[in-house]
C-alpha cells in the first residue's frame, strides 16, 4: 500500500512518544481499540488549570496509518482547551493524513482516543 | 528460412514486445502484484500500466479489463459467467471451438437451452436469421464473433447488437481475430462483452482479456485470491501482461497502413489463384479481413496441398490451428453450405505485416507448381 | 548496520520467485520470429511443430521433477486454475457417486474459495480443524470420511507457516476409503522430494513461478493409473487432452520445464543451504522476548520462517522493514486488514496472528543478506515496541487477556 508523505513521516519520526504518570490528576488518559483488531491506541493529556491541554503523549499498537493518526493528534491537542479538543473531528485527520478509505478507522480510533482522553479527565475533576 | 503465412493462428512476438517483456523475464521486475511491498507495487503498476495499453487500444476505461489466460479463457468466462443457469444462449454456427464448446458444455451441464443462428453462403449472419433466432428461442445472451478465423468475415455486430439490445438480450463477441485487423470501439460494437487475445496481435501466448460494460454481471470461472476485482483469481501473468499492453500500443500505431500492406499482397495472390481452374475462393464478395485468403482446388485434398507447401518452405494452414489435425472439414465451411469434398481441400493464407511482396512471388509459383503436378497425379487415377 | 549489496533485500519467495537466468534464456528463444514462436496446435508446418516438440520436451522436464509420465500433466496458467480444475474437475465428473468434500481450513484461497463456490452448487464441504502444530490428525481425517465422500484435497506445503502435511499417510488412507486425493503442490515443487510413483496422490496442483519459472503457467497431474477423470473446466479446440483448452503459451511452459529441470537437479543441495540459513536467521532472533514461531519445524519447507511478534502490530512493522521485502502472510490477502485464517487455525490469539511476518528465503538469498534481516528487524521491533502501549503494559505485569477492552 502507498502511504501519503505524511503519513510517512508521522510514522518514521512519531511525535510525543510515551506516557505520563496515569494516576495524576492533572493527567487523562484514553485507551481505545483492541489487540484482537489489530489496533490500540494510548493517548494522554496533561491539562492546566485552566483547562487548557500543556502537554500529550500517546503510544499506538496498529499500521502505519494508526501510529501517524495519533502522532498528529498529539500536535494538534497541545494549546487547545478541552471543549476544543473534543470538537477535533476524524475526517480532519484523514484528510491531513491523505489516508485512503480503508485507514479511515485509524482516524475514527483517534478521535475516539481524545474524546475519552477527555472523559477522562473530566472524570477525575468530577470526583 | 520458410515463409510464415498462418498469422491467424499465432504470431511472433514484435521485438519491442519482447524489449518490454525482458525485465519482467529475467530482470528485477518480478515482485508478485498482490504484494504489499515494493517490488509487488511495482508489478501492481506495471499491471494497471498495460491495462491501461489495452483498453485505449477498444476505448474503455481500464477497469473494464479483466485479464485472463487467453481468448479461450476469455469466451469461456463470458458464456459462462454472463449466462444464468437456463436462461438461454444463442451463438453463431461459423464461432471459434472455444464459444462453440463452452456453449454446448453449458447446455449439457446446466440445461441452458442452446441455439444456432446460422451464416449465408458467404459466411455473413444476416438481420433477418439474427432477428428470427433471437424471435423463436428463449435467449438471455447472444455470442457472435466480430471476425472469423477461417474466412476472415467481419460480421455486423454494431446492427446486431442493436437488434439483441431491442429485445433485451446481452451480447458478446469473440474479437480475438478482428482485434489489431480494424478499428475496434467496444461503446460503438454495443456489445457487452468482449473476448481478445495477445498473440495474434504480435504479443505472448497465454495472456488475453475479456472487456467488459460497467455494471455487467459476470460471475467468475476461477475462485481463489479475488484477483482482477474478484472475476478472474490466480497470480497474474506479468511478463505476459506487460508484452500484451506494449503489443496493444503498438498494434494500433500502423493499423492502416498494415490493413493495406497485406490488402495488396492478399489481392495479389487471389488474382492469380483465380486463374487456375477449379479454385473457389471463400467469402470474396463481403466484407472480410484484409490479411485473410481461404481457398480451396476441386479435387485436391487440404492436407496433400499444404504437406507440399511446407516441403517447399512455405507455412500455411487448413483453417484453424486448434481444429488442425483432426481430419474433420471445416464447421465454419458446412455452416457456409459447402460441400464436404470441396471444404476438404481448404487452405488457410493468413498475412502478417513482415510478409513480403516476395514472398507472395513464392507462394504463387509454388502454388502453380504443387496444385499442377497433384492434378496430374489425381487425373492419373481416374 | 552492516548494510547488504542488495536493497531492497527480498525475501519473499513463498509469494513469487525470479526466474532464474537459464529460465529467462529460455524463454527468450520461444517469442520471436528466428525462435519457436509458433503455435503448436499448427500441424501442417514447420512452425507448429518445433514449438510441440518444444512443449513436449517441457512436459518431461515437469514430469520427471515428480516421477510421473508425461501423459499425466496438463499444462494450466497457473496453480490456481490448476485447484479449480482439479476440484470442479472431480465435483462435476463424480457427483452421481456423491457430492462430500474434504478440505482443511489452512488451504489457500484457490481452494477454499473453490469449495465455497461448489458449496453454492450444492454440494457439501468438511472443513477439517488442524493441530497447534499446523498438521491434520489423521483420526479426525479419517472420521470425517463419508459414504458419500468423492474428495480430499489438503496441500502439500503450506504457504504461509511452511509446514509439510504427511501426504503419503492422507494418500494411503484416501486409497483405501476410494476416495479421491487431490495435493496442492504449489508451494513444495522443488523444495520437498514428490514421488508420484510411491505417493497414492491423484491430483497434485503445480505453479512455476514459486519454483524460478514464469507467472501465468501451472500443471495439473491427472494420475492414469488408476485412471482419474476430471470434467474439463475451459472449453474449445480440445487442447491438453480435451481436459484444458486453450493455444498453449509455448514460452511459459518451456520456461516452467527448465525451472523444474533445474529444481530437480539443484533440490538436494538446495534445501540444504536454505535451511543453514533459515537457522542463522532463527538464532539471530533467539534471544528476543516475546516471539513465537508458527507451525512446528519439524516437518517444514527448509525456507521458511514465520514468526509473530508479540505486541507489534505486523503491517507497521513491514513498513518498518521497508528494505527487506517480506508478508504477514499469503500475498493474495495482504491487502485485506483481517488477520491470517491460517494462523488463527493453528489457534493463535488475534494479536499474534496480527504481529506475524512470514520470511521465505530463497536460491539468491545470501548470508549477508540474512545478517542485515536480523539486524534491521531487532532494531524496528525494539522501536516499535517502544511505540506500542501493549508492551508497555506487559512490561508493568498487567494480564493483557484480563483487560477490558473498548469495544471498537
Amino acid at each position: 500500500m502507498a502511504y501519503s508523505d505524511k503519513v510517512m513521516d508521522h510514522y518514521e519520526n512519531p511525535r510525543n512518544v510515551g506516557s505520563f504518570d496515569k494516576d495524576d490528576n492533572a493527567v487523562g488518559t484514553g485507551m481505545v481499540g483492541a489487540p484482537a483488531c489489530g489496533d490500540v491506541m494510548k493517548l494522554q493529556i496533561k491539562v492546566s488549570d485552566e483547562g487548557v491541554i500543556e502537554d500529550a503523549k500517546f503510544k499506538t499498537y496498529g499500521c502505519g496509518s494508526a501510529i501517524a493518526s495519533s502522532s498528529l493528534l498529539t500536535e494538534w491537542v497541545k494549546g487547545k482547551t478541552l471543549a476544543q479538543a473534543s470538537e477535533i473531528k476524524n475526517t480532519e485527520i484523514a484528510e491531513e493524513l491523505a489516508l485512503p478509505p480503508v485507514k479511515v478507522h485509524c482516524s475514527v480510533l483517534a478521535e475516539d482516543a481524545i474524546k475519552a482522553a477527555v472523559e477522562d479527565y473530566n472524570s477525575k475533576k468530577s470526583s | 528460412m520458410s515463409i510464415y503465412l498462418d498469422h491467424n493462428a499465432t504470431t511472433p512476438i514484435d521485438e519491442r514486445v519482447f524489449e518490454a517483456m525482458l525485465p519482467y523475464l529475467k530482470g528485477s521486475c518480478y515482485g508478485n502484484p498482490s504484494s504489499q511491498h515494493r517490488q509487488g507495487r511495482e508489478s501492481q503498476q506495471a499491471l494497471e500500466h498495460a491495462r491501461a495499453q489495452v483498453a485505449m487500444l477498444v476505448g474503455v476505461r481500464p477497469r473494464q479489463v479483466i485479464f485472463t489466460s487467453g481468448g479461450t479463457e476469455a469466451n469461456n468466462l463470458a458464456l459462462k459467467g454472463m449466462v444464468a443457469a437456463g436462461s438461454g444462449l444463442v451463438v453463431a454456427a461459423t464461432e471459434h471451438s472455444s464459444v462453440l464448446e463452452a456453449a454446448s458444455a453449458l447446455q449439457q451441464c446446466t440445461d441452458c437451452p442452446l441455439a444456432f443462428v446460422g451464416v449465408d453462403e458467404d459466411g455473413v449472419v444476416s438481420t433477418a436469421e439474427f432477428e428470427r433466432v433471437l424471435a423463436e428461442h428463449k435467449t438471455a445472451l447472444v455470442s457472435v464473433m466480430l471476425a472469423n478465423n477461417e474466412t476472415g468475415v467481419v460480421q455486423d455486430v454494431e446492427q446486431l447488437s442493436e437488434i439483441a439490445r431491442r429485445r433485451g438480450v446481452i451480447m458478446h463477441t469473440d474479437a480475438v481475430q478482428a482485434l489489431g485487423k480494424m478499428d475496434i470501439d467496444f461503446d460503438g460494437l454495443g456489445v457487452s462483452a468482449m473476448s481478445l487475445s495477445a498473440h495474434k496481435i504480435g504479443g505472448p501466448k497465454g495472456v488475453g482479456a475479456l472487456v467488459v460494460e460497467k455494471g455487467l454481471m459476470l460471475q467468475p470461472m476461477i475462485h481463489g485470491g479475488g484477483h482482477e476485482a474478484g472475476l478472474r483469481a490466480g497470480t497474474e501473468n506479468l511478463a505476459g501482461i506487460v508484452g500484451f499492453g506494449e503489443a496493444a500500443a503498438l498494434i494500433q500505431l500502423g493499423l492502416e497502413a498494415r490493413t493495406e500492406h497485406c490488402e495488396r499482397l492478399r489481392d495479389r495472390t487471389e488474382q492469380v489463384l483465380q486463374k487456375i481452374a477449379g479454385v473457389v475462393v471463400f467469402a470474396q464478395q463481403v466484407k472480410r479481413l484484409s490479411n485473410t485468403l481461404f481457398f480451396a482446388v476441386e479435387g485436391i485434398e487440404g492436407s496433400t496441398l499444404l504437406m507440399s507447401l511446407d516441403r517447399d518452405g512455405i507455412a500455411v494452414s487448413s483453417g484453424s490451428a486448434c481444429a488442425s489435425g483432426s481430419g474433420e472439414p471445416s464447421h465454419v465451411l458446412k455452416a457456409m453450405g459447402v460441400d464436404d469434398s470441396l471444404a476438404h481441400g481448404a487452405v488457410r493464407v493468413s498475412f502478417g505485416s513482415s510478409n513480403t511482396m516476395k514472398d507472395v512471388e513464392q507462394l504463387i509459383s509454388t502454388l502453380q507448381e504443387q496444385v499442377e503436378s497433384l492434378l496430374k497425379l489425381n487425373s492419373g487415377w481416374t | 548496520m552492516s548494510k547488504s549489496e542488495r536493497v531492497p533485500v527480498y525475501l519473499d519467495y513463498a509469494a513469487t520467485t525470479p526466474a532464474d537466468p537459464r529460465v529467462a534464456e529460455k524463454m527468450m528463444t520461444c517469442l520471436t520470429m528466428d525462435g519457436d514462436f509458433g503455435n503448436p496446435a499448427s500441424r501442417s508446418h514447420v512452425f507448429g511443430w518445433k514449438a510441440d516438440d518444444a512443449v513436449k520436451e517441457a512436459r518431461g522436464h515437469v514430469a520427471a521433477l515428480i516421477n510421473a509420465d508425461p501423459r499425466e500433466i496438463v499444462f494450466t496458467s497457473g496453480a490456481t486454475e490448476s485447484d479449480n480444475l482439479a476440484i470442479k474437475g472431480v465435483a462435476h465428473f463424480y457427483k452421481k457417486k456423491g457430492k462430500h468434500i474434504i478440505t482443511c481450513k489452512t488451504e489457500h484461497k484457490a481452494v477454499l474459495d473453490t469449495c465455497r463456490q461448489l458449496e453454492r452448487e450444492g454440494y457439501e464441504v468438511t472443513y477439517l480443524e488442524v493441530e497447534n502444530s499446523g498438521f491434520i490428525d489423521m483420526k479426525v481425517l479419517e472420521d470425517a470420511i463419508r459414504k458419500e465422500t468423492i474428495l480430499i484435497s489438503i496441500m502439500h506445503v503450506n504457504n504461509e507457516t511452511g509446514v509439510v502435511q504427511d501426504i503419503a499417510a492422507i494418500g494411503e488412507l484416501a486409497r483405501s476409503k476410494g476416495v479421491i486425493f487431490h495435493c496442492d503442490a504449489a508451494q513444495s515443487a522443488g523444495k520437498v522430494e514428490i514421488d508420484l510413483e510411491k505417493l497414492k496422490i491423484d491430483l497434485m496442483s503445480f505453479s512455476a513461478h514459486k519454483t524460478y519459472g514464469p507467472k501465468g503457467v501451472g500443471a495439473l497431474y491427472v494420475r492414469r493409473k488408476p485412471r482419474i477423470r476430471i470434467e474439463a473446466q475451459m472449453h474449445g479446440g480440445g487442447h491438453e487432452r480435451g481436459m484444458r483448452s486453450g493455444t498453449l503459451a509455448v514460452h511459459q511452459i518451456v520456461g516452467m520445464g527448465e525451472a523444474f529441470r533445474v529444481a530437480k537437479e539443484e533440490l538436494v543441495a538446495e534445501s540444504t543451504r536454505l535451511l543453514a540459513l533459515r537457522e542463522r536467521l532463527l538464532n539471530g532472533f533467539n534471544d528476543m522476548e516475546e516471539i513465537y514461531i508458527n507451525g512446528d519445524l519439524s516437518h517444514h519447507v527448509p525456507g521458511l520462517l514465520n514468526i509473530s511478534f508479540n505486541f507489534v502490530e505486523g503491517e507497521s512493522l513491514i513498513m518498518a522493514l521497508k528494505d527487506i521485502a517480506v508478508s504477514s502472510g499469503s500475498a493474495c490477502t495482504s491487502a485485506s486488514l483481517e488477520p491470517s485464517y491460517v494462523l488463527r487455525a493453528l489457534g493463535r490469539e488475534d494479536e499474534l496472528a496480527h504481529s506475524s511476518i512470514r520470511f521465505s528465503l530463497g536460491r539468491f538469498t545470501t548470508e549477508a543478506d540474512v545478517d542485515y534481516t536480523i539486524e534491521l528487524v531487532r532494531q524496528k521491533v525494539e522501536k516499535l515496541r517502544e511505540l506500542s502501549p501493549l508492551w508497555e503494559m506487559y512490561k508493568d505485569g498487567v494480564d493483557l487477556s484480563k483487560v477490558q477492552w473498548a469495544a471498537h
